[in-house]
C-alpha cells in the first residue's frame, strides 16, 4: 500500500517536473524566468476569493489545513479562480512597465508582494470563518503537500500536461521565433500578444496545478531550474526542451523517494541520511534540491557550455599561447646567429617575458618532449623542426605587426603587444593573405613565405652582450 | 517617557507599539529599497528575503536559541553567498541574470524548509511566522535594557535602522553615482563592486530584523514598494527617500487598522496598503502618472482640433465665399469627433469665434490667431518646397502637422531662409509677417 502510493506520487511529481520544465524553459529563454515566481503569488487571493465566492470544504481543508481530501468540478472552479488572478498579476506587469517608469524587475516584485498580501488577507479571512478546520495556516499553499496526492490529482495533472504539450507542440514554431526574436516574430506580422498570453497561458495552467503538490517558491524553482539547467547542454530548442523534461521527472521521482525513505530500501542504506534518516522530509523541497543538484552537474560538467570544458578550453589557450610564445622567443633571441641555433640561457628566456623560470621550464620540458627544443649546458635550443615551427609564429606576429603599422596607423614601438594578443588566431588563410596584402603594397622587404625582419627594435637581439651575438661574433 | 507610556490605555499601548516597530522596519526596508529600485536589483531583495531562511535556520541550531547576534551571522553570511552564487552564475555560467536569482533563492529557500522542518520544530521559525512574521504579538516578547522590559522587535530593528542611515549618510554621494550611473563611479575610483555588495549586506541584515516581526511578505513588499512609488513621484534622490519613508509609515498606520478591522494578521494589509500607494501614484503622479500622461495628451489633441478648426475657418473666409459652416458642420470637417466639438466649445468660450444666426464666424482676435497658424502652415509648406525639394503636391500634410508646434522665432528663421516669404507653393498668400 505504501510502496503503490509512493508510486502515484513519483507519478505526479515526475510528469509536473516534466510539464513545469517544458513551459517553463520558454519562460527562461525570454528572461522572464520570475514570472513563475509572480504567478504563484499572484494565484493566491484568486484561490482563496474562489473559496469565499463558491465554497469548497475539503480543498479549503487541504490547502489552509490539514485534510487530504480533493477532487470535483469545484476544485477546478478554485483553480480557475487562481488562474485568473495569476494572469491579471502578468498583465498588471505588462501595464505598469508600458506607461509608467517603473522597470520590469520592480513592477514584478510589486505586484507579487501586492497579490500575496491581498491573498494573505482573504485567507485568514477564510481561517477566521467558523467553519474552518482548527489547524489553521497557509502551510500547503506555502510548502505543498505532494504526499497527499490522490489518484485524481495525478489524474488531473496528467489531463493538464498532455493539453499543455499539444499546445506547445501546435505552436512551437511560432513559440520558438518569439523565444528568441520577438521584434522578428512581430515583423513577420504574427499576433505576438496572442502569442504571449497564450504562453502565459500555459505557463499559468502548470503552475496553479503545481502549487497544491510543491507549493510557491517551489513552484518557481520547477519552472526556472530544469530549463536553465537544460541550456547548458544544447543550442537546439527542441532538445533543450526533452532535456529540461527529462531534469523536471528524473527531479520529481527523485525527490519522492528519497522524501520516502526509498534509498534506504534500494541501497540497503542511506547515503543522505546524516544521523537521522531521510523518511518524512517534505517532498517539494526535496524535489527542487535534485533539481538543484541537477543543474549543479549541468553547470560543471556540459560538454561545450559547462563551467569544466569551459575552463580546460582556457587552460588549452593559455598553454598554447605559452608554447608558442617560447618558441617565438627562442627564435627571436638565436635570429642572428641564424643558420646557426644557440643555445639561450634559462636566465635571458626568464628575462625575455613576464614568465617565472618555472613555467619556463615547464614549457621548455613539453618543447623537449616534442622534439622541438634540445636541452644544453647553457640552456636551450631549437631543433630543427623547432626552428621551422617558430619561423610560421614569428612570421605570423611580424605580418600582423606590419600590418598594423601601414594599415591602423600604431607607432612601431607599440605594435609588439597588440601583435601577441591576436598572432596565436591568426589561420594560415590569413597570414597568407596578409602577406600578399602587404606585398602588394610594397611593404614587404623580404621575399614572400620567409621570415620578414622585425619592423621595431628586438630588445634581446639587439642587446650586443648576449648570449647569441657573443656566438655569433665568436 | 516610559511612564507617561504606560499610562495610556492597553490597547492604545499595543497600537503605538506595533504602528512604531512596524514603521521602524518598514523604513529600514524602504530606505534601501530606494536603491534597488534605481539599480534594478530589485528582485536580488526579493530574493534575499527568501535565501535567509536556511542562514536562519542555521544559526538558530548553532545558538540553540533564537540569539539576535548568531541570526544576524547567519543571515549576513547567506545572504553574501547568494548574492555571490547569483553573481558567479550569471557571468561564469552565462545564464541571465533573472534564472541565475531563480535557482538560487527557491533552491536556498527549499533548503531552508528541509531544514526548519528537521530541527525548527515547535520553536519561533515555524512556517507562518517565516511569511507574517509576528507583529501583533510584539508586546509579549521583550528583553530587560537598563532595567526596562523592552520589545525584543525594537532592539533588533532599531540599530539596524541606525546602521542604514549612517551608511547611507556617510557613503550618500558614492552610493548616488553608483546607482545612477556606475559606469561613472568607476571612472571615478569608486568600487562599484564593494558597494553593491555593502548593499546587499545590509539588505541582508534588514531582512532579517524585519523578518521575526513582518514576515517574508511584508519585507519583498517595504524593500520595493515604497521606492517605486516615490520614484514615481520625483527625481531627487533625497526627496525620493523621504516619500519612500512616508510611504513605509502610511503603510504601517493604515495597514495596522485594516488589520483591526478585518480581524487578520498585519503584515497582508501593510502589504496591500504599500501596493495601493504604488498604484494611486502610477496612476495620479503628476509627472509620471498614467492620468498626467492621458491628461497631456488629451490637452495637445484638444490644442490642435481647436487650431485646425481656426484654420479652416479662416481659409474659408479667404476664398470670399459667403457661405458659412454651422457648428456641427464644421466639428465635422475636421474629423477628430468628439475632440473637435469640445474645441470648437472652447474657441466659442474664448471669444475667437463667434456664433451669428447658428454659423460660425471669426472675430478679429480669432482671425489673427488663425492667419499666425495658416502662416506657420504655408511657411513650412514654402520652406519644404524650397529647402527639401519636395514636391508641391506633397508639403499639404507634413506642413498640417508641424503647424501646431512653429513659434514666431521659429517663423523669422524660416522666412529669413526663404527667397519668397510672401506667396506658398500653391500661390496661395502667406499671411501676416
Amino acid at each position: 500500500m505504501a510502496l503503490s502510493n509512493t508510486l502515484l506520487v513519483m507519478l505526479g511529481t515526475s510528469l509536473l517536473g516534466a510539464i513545469a520544465a517544458i513551459v517553463g524553459s520558454f519562460a527562461v529563454l525570454r528572461r522572464r524566468a520570475l514570472v513563475g515566481d509572480l504567478l504563484a503569488h499572484a494565484a493566491l487571493p484568486g484561490l482563496c476569493a474562489a473559496f469565499l465566492l463558491i465554497g469548497y470544504q475539503p480543498l479549503a481543508r487541504r490547502l489552509f489545513g490539514t485534510s487530504s481530501e480533493a477532487g470535483n468540478w469545484q476544485f477546478s472552479l478554485m483553480l480557475s479562480g487562481a488562474f485568473v488572478t495569476g494572469l491579471m498579476g502578468v498583465a498588471l506587469v505588462t501595464l505598469v512597465c508600458r506607461y509608467t517608469r517603473t522597470k520590469e524587475d520592480a513592477a514584478i516584485g510589486i505586484v507579487l508582494s501586492t497579490f500575496f498580501g491581498a491573498g494573505v488577507v482573504l485567507s485568514s479571512v477564510i481561517q477566521n470563518l467558523p467553519t474552518a478546520s482548527s489547524k489553521a495556516g497557509l502551510q500547503t499553499y506555502i510548502y505543498g503537500q505532494a504526499a497527499g496526492m490522490t489518484r485524481e490529482d495525478v489524474w488531473f495533472i496528467a489531463v493538464v500536461s498532455a493539453a499543455c504539450l499539444i499546445l506547445v507542440a501546435l505552436l512551437y514554431k511560432e513559440f520558438q521565433v518569439f523565444s528568441f526574436d520577438p521584434g522578428f516574430a512581430r515583423a513577420q506580422g504574427w499576433p505576438t500578444l496572442a502569442l504571449d498570453m497564450a504562453m502565459m497561458g500555459v505557463l499559468a495552467l502548470v503552475t496553479v496545478v503545481g502549487l497544491p503538490t510543491v507549493g510557491v517558491v517551489l513552484m518557481a524553482a520547477m519552472l526556472i531550474i530544469p530549463g536553465a539547467a537544460a541550456r547548458f547542454w544544447t543550442n537546439r530548442l527542441g532538445t533543450m526542451l526533452l532535456i529540461a523534461g527529462l531534469i523536471g521527472a528524473a527531479s520529481g521521482i527523485g525527490g519522492t523517494l528519497i522524501s520516502a525513505g526509498m534509498l534506504e530500501g534500494l541501497l540497503g542504506f542511506d547515503p543522505l541520511a546524516f544521523g537521522h534518516n531521510t523518511r518524512n522530509l517534505p517532498t517539494g523541497p526535496v524535489i527542487v534540491l535534485c533539481g538543484t543538484a541537477l543543474f549543479v552537474i549541468s553547470m560543471l560538467f556540459a560538454p561545450q557550455r559547462g563551467a569544466i570544458a569551459r575552463l580546460a578550453r582556457i587552460v588549452g589557450v593559455r598553454s598554447r599561447i605559452g608554447r608558442e610564445n617560447l618558441l617565438r622567443s627562442l627564435y627571436e633571441l638565436s635570429e642572428s646567429a641564424l643558420p646557426d641555433r644557440p643555445s639561450i640561457g634559462w636566465q635571458q628566456l626568464v628575462e625575455e617575458r613576464s614568465w617565472t623560470a618555472a613555467s619556463v621550464h615547464r614549457l621548455a620540458r613539453w618543447g623537449k618532449n616534442a622534439g622541438l627544443i634540445e636541452y644544453t649546458p647553457a640552456g636551450a635550443r631549437l631543433t630543427s623542426a623547432g626552428q621551422a615551427q617558430a619561423e610560421r609564429f614569428v612570421r605570423a606576429h611580424r605580418l600582423w605587426e606590419m600590418f598594423l603599422i601601414s594599415g591602423a596607423d600604431i607607432a612601431p614601438d607599440h605594435v609588439d603587444r597588440d601583435a601577441d594578443s591576436i598572432e596565436h588566431f591568426l589561420t594560415p588563410q590569413m597570414v597568407e593573405s596578409l602577406e600578399a596584402q602587404l606585398a602588394a603594397a610594397g611593404k614587404l622587404q623580404t621575399t614572400p613565405g620567409t621570415v620578414p625582419v622585425s619592423p621595431h627594435d628586438l630588445p634581446g637581439a639587439a642587446d650586443p652582450r648576449s648570449p647569441a651575438q657573443e656566438r655569433t661574433g665568436g | 517617557m516610559v511612564s507617561w507610556f504606560h499610562t495610556l490605555d492597553a490597547q492604545v499601548q499595543d497600537a503605538l507599539l506595533v504602528i512604531g516597530i512596524a514603521s521602524l522596519t518598514n523604513v529600514a526596508c524602504a530606505l534601501l529599497g530606494c536603491y534597488l529600485v534605481l539599480r534594478r536589483m530589485s528582485l536580488l531583495g526579493d530574493a534575499l528575503s527568501h535565501a535567509v531562511l536556511p542562514g536562519l535556520v542555521v544559526a538558530f541550531i548553532a545558538a540553540g536559541s533564537l540569539n539576535i547576534v548568531y541570526m544576524f551571522a547567519g543571515a549576513l553570511a547567506v545572504g553574501l553567498l547568494t548574492t555571490f552564487l547569483t553573481q558567479t552564475i550569471h557571468r561564469q555560467g552565462n545564464v541571465s541574470a533573472d534564472a541565475s536569482i531563480g535557482v538560487v533563492f527557491t533552491s536556498l529557500f527549499a533548503l531552508g524548509v528541509i531544514l526548519i522542518k528537521r530541527y525548527g520544530q515547535g520553536v519561533d521559525l515555524d512556517p507562518d511566522c517565516v511569511l507574517y512574521g509576528q507583529i501583533d504579538l510584539v508586546e509579549f516578547y521583550t528583553v530587560p535594557l537598563w532595567g526596562y522590559e523592552v520589545p525584543r522587535a525594537l532592539v533588533s530593528i532599531l540599530p539596524v535602522l541606525l546602521l542604514n542611515i549612517a551608511v547611507i549618510v556617510v557613503l550618500w554621494k558614492e552610493l548616488k553615482i553608483s546607482s545612477f550611473d556606475p559606469a561613472l563611479a568607476t571612472t571615478m575610483g569608486i568600487n562599484a563592486e564593494r558597494l553593491f555588495y555593502l548593499l546587499m549586506a545590509l539588505v541582508a541584515l534588514t531582512t532579517v530584523a524585519s523578518f521575526e516581526q513582518v514576515g517574508s511578505i511584508l519585507v519583498i513588499a517595504m524593500l520595493i514598494v515604497p521606492g517605486a512609488t516615490a520614484h514615481l513621484l520625483t527625481d531627487r534622490l533625497k526627496t525620493m527617500m523621504l516619500l519612500a519613508s512616508l510611504v513605509a509609515v502610511v503603510s504601517a498606520v493604515l495597514g495596522y487598522f485594516l488589520s483591526i478591522a478585518w480581524n487578520v494578521s498585519a503584515a497582508g494589509p501593510m502589504a496591500v496598503v504599500a501596493g495601493g500607494c504604488y498604484f494611486t501614484a502610477a496612476v495620479a503622479s503628476p509627472r509620471y502618472g498614467i492620468l498626467a500622461a492621458f491628461l497631456r495628451n488629451l490637452q495637445i489633441s484638444l490644442r490642435i482640433a481647436r487650431e485646425d478648426l481656426l484654420a479652416m475657418l479662416y481659409r474659408l473666409e479667404e476664398l470670399h465665399v459667403q457661405r458659412r459652416l454651422s457648428p456641427h458642420e464644421a466639428a465635422k470637417a475636421i474629423g477628430a469627433g468628439m475632440l473637435g466639438d469640445a474645441g470648437l466649445w472652447s474657441l466659442l468660450r474664448r471669444r475667437d469665434v463667434a456664433r451669428i444666426e447658428g454659423k460660425l464666424e471669426l472675430t478679429d482676435r480669432g482671425r489673427q490667431r488663425a492667419a499666425e497658424l495658416v502662416r506657420s502652415h504655408r511657411l513650412w509648406e514654402a520652406y519644404l518646397v524650397e529647402h527639401l525639394g519636395l514636391p508641391p503636391d506633397h508639403v499639404h500634410d507634413p506642413a498640417e502637422r508641424m503647424e501646431h508646434f512653429i513659434d514666431s522665432r521659429l517663423q523669422e528663421q524660416i522666412v529669413a531662409d526663404l527667397s519668397d516669404a510672401q506667396k506658398d507653393p500653391h500661390g496661395r498668400e502667406i499671411p501676416g509677417g
